[in-house]
């Protein structure tokens, strides 16, 4: 065990914890940004202009009608910004148009009004001038017009084309699949004022309180050290929040300095689906060779990934993805291109996953297809290829401990009574014609770390006060994920104190500087390293002292619970008491702490290095139930075994793991981005743009039953106590509800058929899919697969 | 209700048991106006009802002058109705320093994740905690399993329905609701129940839009007397009943009414009346008192209000109100279409009864007169016995039917007697399938009769692509129904695939 993993005895990480603020969400005492206007006077409320065109040149904007309207106080246009006008870090994304709209409902300008109804009503009396011009509104249009952004990416490992050529099968095709939006309860939200100091104070509900404050100082033309960004915590995140919160802030924040007060700047849904970005859609063409024995020679893909108007994320969601779409699988011979549509739409952006499982979905996608034409169970087909000892993956990273997947798979095979259950299903469905079982089982590995190197970093203030009480900052956000309760098990367990004597500030680029992204599912990784790091570093300071109470050597002292001891004195203090002496003997209490991820490498033009210190992996099974007369269905089981390591706190964990499948199975059947695609006026505009249209999973999708284990003896030597990180790898063990729904809907054909799926499979693509195997079946196909519909 | 109209400018709401007063423009949500009052607990997640984040509980009449706390969603309701009434949110389930056992189970458990939608979910778990016939479904844990989705203590699980939440997956929520107890001797939030609820009293808000400057007003007169009166001299004047349609306007669009007329809380229009002929269902009642009180009665609209968007809406929503929209895709026409329900409309020239099918005119036009208000909805009895009503929708809880398709079938020595079909979401009304009634009837009730009449049936209507669905699947749904039907009136191992090709 490294120094990093090793736990003490009876450590506090590792307990069954409720999530630290779990009675202020019940009560409604925990505060969220927008919940603080209140206790601001003179707050002015921000309303944006939106473009209604997808594509078009900005002539002009007429503001004054807006300042007709009684309340409204200022009109901001690109016009009133001083500094640079970038909501990004790539300098292609303006935050205010100067002269091409971009997108449907591309703010244009925003009004700042005393209240709310005030703003819109500003808003709305500002007309613009433009010029419409032609449209990419699907990533087929933007791959016809060859509309990118940047250069293609490859991956090239090993002899693609000799491969294919010894192929015993060989299948080609395509699959364009939809993104998802992020749909966080708490929509973007922010409030600026300028402070008794002078100084611009920003709360925000951001995932990356450093790059808001490094974007509104730009935008203001005015160093970081003028702006300072609190989080207090966020009503959901997912990604959404990493970069998406920036333009808002600046607005907020330049808006504040130009009237001299408060403004809050809070997104309704409708503002928030059809401004921000979402997950990406991707279209993907690939051929695959297999063995005669099913085992995979070579596979050579494309992956187009639907980036919207500006780059964002999107090349490292690119990266993600081309970096995952082997799965849990051994591909020795491989070939992948990949490149980032550019098109007139939100800018696609970081979700959950980041690009890993729009990756993975491609090879699961086609293992479900053609483990039929293969004579073989999908099943036995993923089993054939996993990883094995020595094996590495298409970027050249050697796949440590292979063998965790093939023991989730073992463990949930048995826990779930799979083989049992298939037997039960086929009965079922032999004398059911109407309603039909499907049951599927599918794997995750998982890389965890930023795939850019010099995002592994993590930053920590721990202070210790004189009676004893620790309050710990570090440089993650909490979004719901109980990051913060995990680092008050790891402060708690590295000093010795019990959990009570910790308490956590909220996250504020004045405590901890130059973070990275609450993101990457590395918030427990880097943060609690740092935290760590901290704790040691005040405990060694603290071991001098307890020596010298105790009158014992240093190495012997032992601090656990708040009792101080020391294996050869009979003597013991409390925590207290140690260090009311420490500070009489004038040693420092507090401390900084850091951290870096060792051993990684990456380069990026080559696609090859070590991006990632470890893999997740997990598994899961799914049964589902699909009604052949509409193509509805219910999840009437699922069963997951997943690794995290040595949990820092299972009870986290275990909502990570559940919370992440529904996500997933959210984005894979249900959540429908419809975009308008027609020659209309509304082209390029979000149909599906409300919590009315737009839905996400509710109770009737949770899994009837839902059995989570965590995989044992799963200690990981490269993180802090062992653990793993756990926020993105379950959202990916939702292909087994697509899967199953695959088989289920196979069930209504022949053996040996295989069975395309479109994405999300909603109940009316399910139908489709259903309806094409019956006429399949019958042999009369005549007309009736036109009705597939693969969107967007 | 008092006997008079009192003007005033500011109405006053009991919240957690202290009094606030509202002043704020009239079209004001009750959301804005608690999170005014610093009561941020409740919050806006969408602002149309669908995602129950802004939830709390109400005291809303029950049987015999009690009270029954009712969840609404606070998003949609007008503050201004909250005149005379009571409200409880998150805030308020506190008792000191010892929380809510709602609170608790949600806490301990992992309810929450991130904690936006949870003040929401524990409005939504604690009036479902206060149901009173909860102990009595506990008691009878099977049979109440079977007919809702029922933990053993008795807690329905669709009165979470209206509540999303992105994080947990709902597992943990589930639990904590599975694993409340019964209110205990001492909880004042049960002992209010005993008590009856506050009258509506009636309200004439009047106030300025900040925007605008217009003066806006929110009525709620004491009488139906009164109120087609106001219909009658004002006819500008916009009808709200429960306001899950109106509230949408007001929070999506920016619809500003600068005269509101409120008819929710007119004894009149409640109630459920039963006469030989027809049961009378009062307009003003809402879907889940209709549920509640006619106790599948009437199995068409039982199968029907499971099925009705989410418990938040129910508890607001009105059956006259879901037919005043004349909305093509609302769910209580087909059922009602099926059912050959009328309806009354009174105005001061009186009653009139109006058959619902010669109700719809076009895309959201009736024949109601401006003047008019639907007071009630008749079903004519007896009721034909084989019922259905299908509901094809993205997402089972909560969602908005792509196609709506209800049954009421009297089949007499094999012969289909009569039938009736209601259709919803196919064309620009709700519309009954007559041409396939009319093949239907006088016919032997076999699949023969089915296959020979389902192409019919799918040419009815003329259904659209939209976001929720494309006209093909809407056609697609229309030919599979009937055969869909039979099945679920024979079990669905009666009919082999190979009988159907």
């Amino acid at each position: 065990m490294s120094q990093l993993s090793q736990r003490p005895a009876d450590p506090v990480v590792g307990e069954r914890h409720h999530h630290e603020s779990a009675f202020g969400h019940v009560t409604g005492s925990a505060l969220y940004t927008d919940d603080l206007v209140g206790r601001l006077t003179g707050v002015l409320h921000a309303y944006p202009v939106q473009s209604t065109t997808a594509h078009a040149r900005l002539l002009s904007l007429d503001v004054e009608p807006a300042y007709a309207m009684p309340g409204v106080v200022r009109v901001i246009t690109a016009a009133d910004i001083p500094g640079v006008n970038d909501q990004g870090v790539k300098h292609d994304e303006p935050m205010l148009p100067t002269d091409e709209i971009m997108f449907f409902g591309q703010p244009l300008a925003w009004v700042l009004a005393d209240d709310l109804d005030a703003a819109r009503e500003g808003a709305a009396a500002v007309t613009a001038e433009v010029d419409e011009l032609p449209s990419l509104v699907t990533v087929r249009d933007a791959i016809a017009a060859e509309s990118y952004h940047g250069q293609p990416l490859h991956i090239d490992k090993g002899e693609v084309d000799a491969a294919f050529a010894d192929a015993a099968h060989v299948f080609e095709g395509e699959f364009e699949f939809a993104g998802q939006e992020h749909f966080y309860l708490e929509t973007q939200a922010c409030l600026a004022h300028v402070d008794e100091n002078g100084q611009i104070f920003v709360q925000s509900s951001t995932q990356h309180p450093t790059e808001t404050q490094d974007i509104i100082s730009h935008v203001l033309g005015i160093p970081a050290h003028e702006v300072t960004v609190q989080c207090l915590r966020m009503g959901g995140g997912f990604g959404g929040k990493e970069m998406q919160p920036h333009g808002y802030a600046a607005l907020a924040a330049l808006g504040a300095t130009l009237t001299g007060r408060p403004v809050r700047l809070r997104l309704n849904r409708t503002l928030d689906i059809t401004m921000t970005g979402k997950r990406h859609g991707f279209h993907s063409s690939w051929k695959i060779g297999f063995t005669d024995d099913g085992k995979i020679l070579a596979l050579d893909a494309s992956l187009t990934a639907d980036g919207g108007w500006s780059l964002d994320l999107s090349e490292p969601v690119l990266t993600r993805a081309m970096c995952h779409i082997d799965n849990a699988y051994w591909v020795p011979n491989i070939r992948v291109t990949g490149r980032i549509a550019k098109c007139n739409k939100t800018s696609q952006t970081a979700f959950r996953g980041f690009g890993g499982p729009q990756g993975m979905l491609v090879l699961e996608d086609i293992l479900g297809r053609v483990a039929p034409q293969l004579g073989l169970s999908a099943r036995e087909l993923r089993r054939r290829n996993f990883y094995a000892q020595g094996q590495d993956t298409p970027y050249y990273q050697p796949v440590r401990h292979p063998e965790r997947i093939e023991a989730c798979w073992d463990q949930l095979i048995d826990e779930s009574e799979l083989e049992a259950r298939e037997l039960e299903i086929e009965a079922f469905n032999a004398g059911s014609d109407h309603i039909k079982r499907g049951l599927a089982i599918t794997p995750v590995k998982f890389g965890i770390s930023f795939n850019l190197t010099a995002f592994n970093q993590g930053g920590a203030l721990v202070l210790v006060y004189k009676d004893g009480s620790v309050l710990v900052t570090h440089g993650g956000t909490e979004m719901g994920q109980g990051l913060h309760q995990k680092m008050l098990q790891v402060a708690a367990t590295t000093l010795g104190v019990p959990l009570s004597t910790v308490r956590l500030a909220p996250t504020r680029t004045d405590k901890v500087p130059n973070t990275s992204a609450t993101a990457a599912s590395s918030g427990s990784d880097l943060n609690g390293g740092a935290v760590k790091n901290a704790c040691d570093q005040i405990l060694d300071r603290l071991r001098q002292v307890a020596a010298g109470i105790l009158g014992a050597p240093a190495h012997e002292v032992d601090i656990s619970r708040g009792i101080v001891s020391a294996l050869s004195s009979p003597k013991t203090v409390t925590w207290e008491e140690l260090i009311n002496t420490a500070y009489f003997q004038r040693i420092q209490l507090s401390a900084s702490g850091f951290y870096r991820t060792e051993g990684l490498h990456w380069n990026l033009s080559q696609m090859r290095g070590e991006p990632f210190k470890y893999f997740a992996y997990g598994a899961a099974v799914s049964e589902v139930e699909v009604n052949r007369f509409d193509g509805s269905y219910t999840l009437r089981r699922v069963d997951i075994v997943h690794d995290v390591g040595d949990s820092l706190s299972p009870l986290i964990d275990l909502g990570q793991i559940e919370g992440g499948f529904v996500q997933g199975a959210g984005w894979l059947t249900l959540e429908d981005l419809r975009w308008d695609e027609s020659d209309r006026p509304s082209r390029g505009r979000l149909a599906t743009q409300a919590a009315s249209t737009y839905k996400i999973p509710s109770f009737s999708e949770a899994p009837e039953v839902f059995n989570v284990s965590l995989l044992d003896k799963a200690h990981e030597e490269g993180a802090v106590y062992g653990s793993k990180a756990v926020g993105e790898p379950p959202l990916m063990l939702a292909f087994s509800v697509r899967e199953a729904l695959r088989e289920a809907v196979r069930a209504f054909g022949g053996p040996g058929r295989g069975v395309e799926l479109a994405s999300p499979a909603t109940p009316e693509a399910v139908f489709w899919a259903i309806e094409d195997v019956r006429a399949e079946e019958s042999r009369a196909a005549a007309s009736v697969t036109e009705g597939q519909r693969v969107p967007s | 209700m008092s006997a008079t109209t009192t003007d005033r400018s500011i109405a006053e709401v009991s919240v957690n048991g202290e009094t606030r007063e509202f002043d704020g423009p009239p079209h004001t949500n009750a959301l804005d106006f608690l999170r005014g009052h610093g009561l941020t607990a409740a919050k806006e997640g969408c602002a149309e009802g669908e995602c129950g984040a802004c939830a709390i509980m109400i005291a809303r009449p029950d049987a015999e002058g009690t009270t029954r706390w009712t969840s609404v969603n606070s998003c949609l309701l007008p503050a201004a109705a909250l005149d005379g009434g009571e409200v409880v949110t998150a805030e308020g389930l506190v008792d000191g320093k010892t929380v809510h056992p709602v609170q608790e189970e949600m806490a301990v458990r992992g309810g929450s994740q991130c904690g936006y939608c949870t003040p929401g979910f524990v409005s939504s778990m604690a009036a479902e905690y206060y149901r009173p016939e909860r102990a009595a479904d506990a008691a009878d844990a099977d049979a109440a399993e079977a007919e809702h989705h029922c933990g053993p203590n008795g807690f329905d699980l669709h009165s979470l329905s209206g509540n999303l939440c992105r994080c947990t997956g709902y597992r943990p929520i589930r639990d904590a609701a599975f694993a409340l107890g019964q209110p205990s001797a001492d909880d004042a939030l049960a002992a209010r129940r005993e008590l009856p609820a506050p009258a509506a009293v009636a309200t004439d808000y009047q106030r300025a839009d900040t925007a605008t400057g217009r003066i806006g007003r929110y009525r709620r007169p004491a009488t139906l007397a009164e109120a087609v009166e106001i219909l009658s001299s004002e006819p500008d004047t916009t009808v709200v009943a429960g306001a899950t349609d109106w509230g949408v306007e007001v929070n999506i669009k920016g619809a500003r009414a600068e005269n509101v007329l409120a008819v929710d809380r007119l004894d009149e229009m409640r109630g459920v009346r039963r006469s030989a002929d027809h049961i009378e269902l009062g307009a003003a009642h809402t879907l889940s008192e209709l549920e509640r009180e006619l106790a599948g009665d009437i199995p068409l609209l039982g199968k029907l209000f499971p099925q009705f968007a989410s418990r938040l809406i129910r508890n607001a929503a009105t059956i006259g109100g879901n037919l005043g929209t004349g909305s093509p895709i609302g769910d209580t026409p087909p059922a009602l279409l099926a059912l050959d329900a009328e309806l009354v409309l009174t105005s001061v020239r009186g009653d009139r009864s109006v058959a619902l099918a010669d109700y719809f005119t076009g895309y959201r036009q009736t024949v109601r007169e401006a003047d008019e208000l639907i007071t009630a909805v008749r079903i004519p009895l007896p009721l034909s016995p084989l019922t259905s009503f299908q509901k094809i929708a993205k997402r089972r809880f909560d969602d908005i039917s792509s196609v709506a398709i209800g049954y009421a079938v009297d089949v007499r020595q094999g012969q289909i007697a009569k039938a009736r079909i209601g259709l919803g979401g196919v064309a620009a009304t709700p519309l009954r399938a007559r041409a396939t009634e009319a093949m239907l009837e006088g016919r032997p009730w076999s699949l023969e009769t089915v296959h020979a009449a389902t192409e019919t049936l799918a040419a009815e209507g003329t259904p659209m692509d939209d976001h929720r669905a494309s006209a093909k699947y809407r056609t697609a749904m229309l030919r599979s129904s009937l055969e869909r039907f039979y099945a679920e009136q024979l079990g669905n191992t009666a009919v082999t695939s190979q009988e159907v090709q």
